[in-house]
């Protein structure tokens, strides 16, 4: 059974490194986080002109710059689409500052859908 | 409170660290979240902007009772029209710039939308001055 059958609006961690066929890195995975809204942008100024808080960002981006706007915006989940490996700078950046990775080969439209169809919300 | 962080130009890998310090600093304070993050974004942009654009600069933060102000000043360029380098879209920043997610017009109009007061200075050839508030409590 999906979970949007069971009418659940928001998934862990765990739950979308599955969906995503994704591989997690950086900061040690919240098992109590839920997450509900998502944002995907390869445009880190547009990130970073969001007032919402508690989102996961999704990129086809792959650079050090990408974890300090998730860490001025106060994002702790990333979402790193098209298959870009974060290099060990992002890793330990992400560790620094509690945010947790997901490195996931498919791309930034085929993880939306995936997520929207498990009932992340966008915030507009 | 003052304090002095130096901005390296052309450094990427550096860009972030005066608003990853600041941003630590006002949490110890218990400054309230949503203004830390107001402050912070418009820092960032403006240390991306330096970076991105600047040979040299320097951040001068002062933390008073009543708001936090921020001063860039850098050795640059300089910007010949800043009313049109503060609409939305105008950019004349590097591929470089680009592919690390910035450069496509958003800084200055991100910057002024964030703080609660905005001032730019800028002299071509000389460098820039971006002075921005941000009130506590507001």
């Amino acid at each position: 059974m999906s979970l949007k059958t069971k009418n659940i609006n928001h998934l862990t961690v765990h739950s979308i490194a599955q969906v995503v066929n994704g591989t997690i890195s950086g900061a040690p995975v919240d098992t109590e986080q839920k997450i509900e809204y998502a944002f995907a942008s390869d445009l880190m100024s547009d990130v970073l002109m969001l007032d919402t808080n508690d989102i996961t960002l999704i990129t086809g981006l792959a650079n050090p710059q990408v974890i300090r706007t998730a860490e001025m915006s106060d994002i702790n989940l990333v979402i790193i689409a098209r298959d870009k490996k974060c290099s060990s700078e992002m890793i330990n950046l992400a560790r620094e500052n509690n945010i947790t990775i997901i490195e996931t080969p498919y791309s930034v439209f085929k993880v939306s859908g995936l997520l929207y169809n498990q009932g992340i919300k966008p915030i507009f | 409170m003052n304090i002095k962080f130096d901005i390296e130009g052309g450094n990427f890998s550096s860009a972030g660290l005066a608003s990853s310090e600041v941003k630590r600093l006002l949490k110890q304070l218990n400054i309230d979240i949503k203004t830390i993050k107001r402050l912070v974004v418009a820092m960032y942009e403006a240390e991306v902007n330096i970076v991105a654009h600047a040979y040299q600069g320097e951040a001068d933060v002062e933390i008073n009772e009543d708001h936090i102000k921020v001063v860039f000043t850098d050795h640059g360029p300089g910007i010949d029209d800043i009313d049109l380098a503060m609409q939305k879209g105008y950019s004349t920043a590097s591929e470089q710039v680009r592919e690390m997610g910035f450069g496509a017009g958003m800084g200055l109009p991100n910057i002024k939308s964030h703080a609660d007061k905005l001032n730019i200075t800028s002299e071509v050839g000389k460098g820039t001055r971006v002075e921005i508030i941000c009130y506590l409590n507001a």
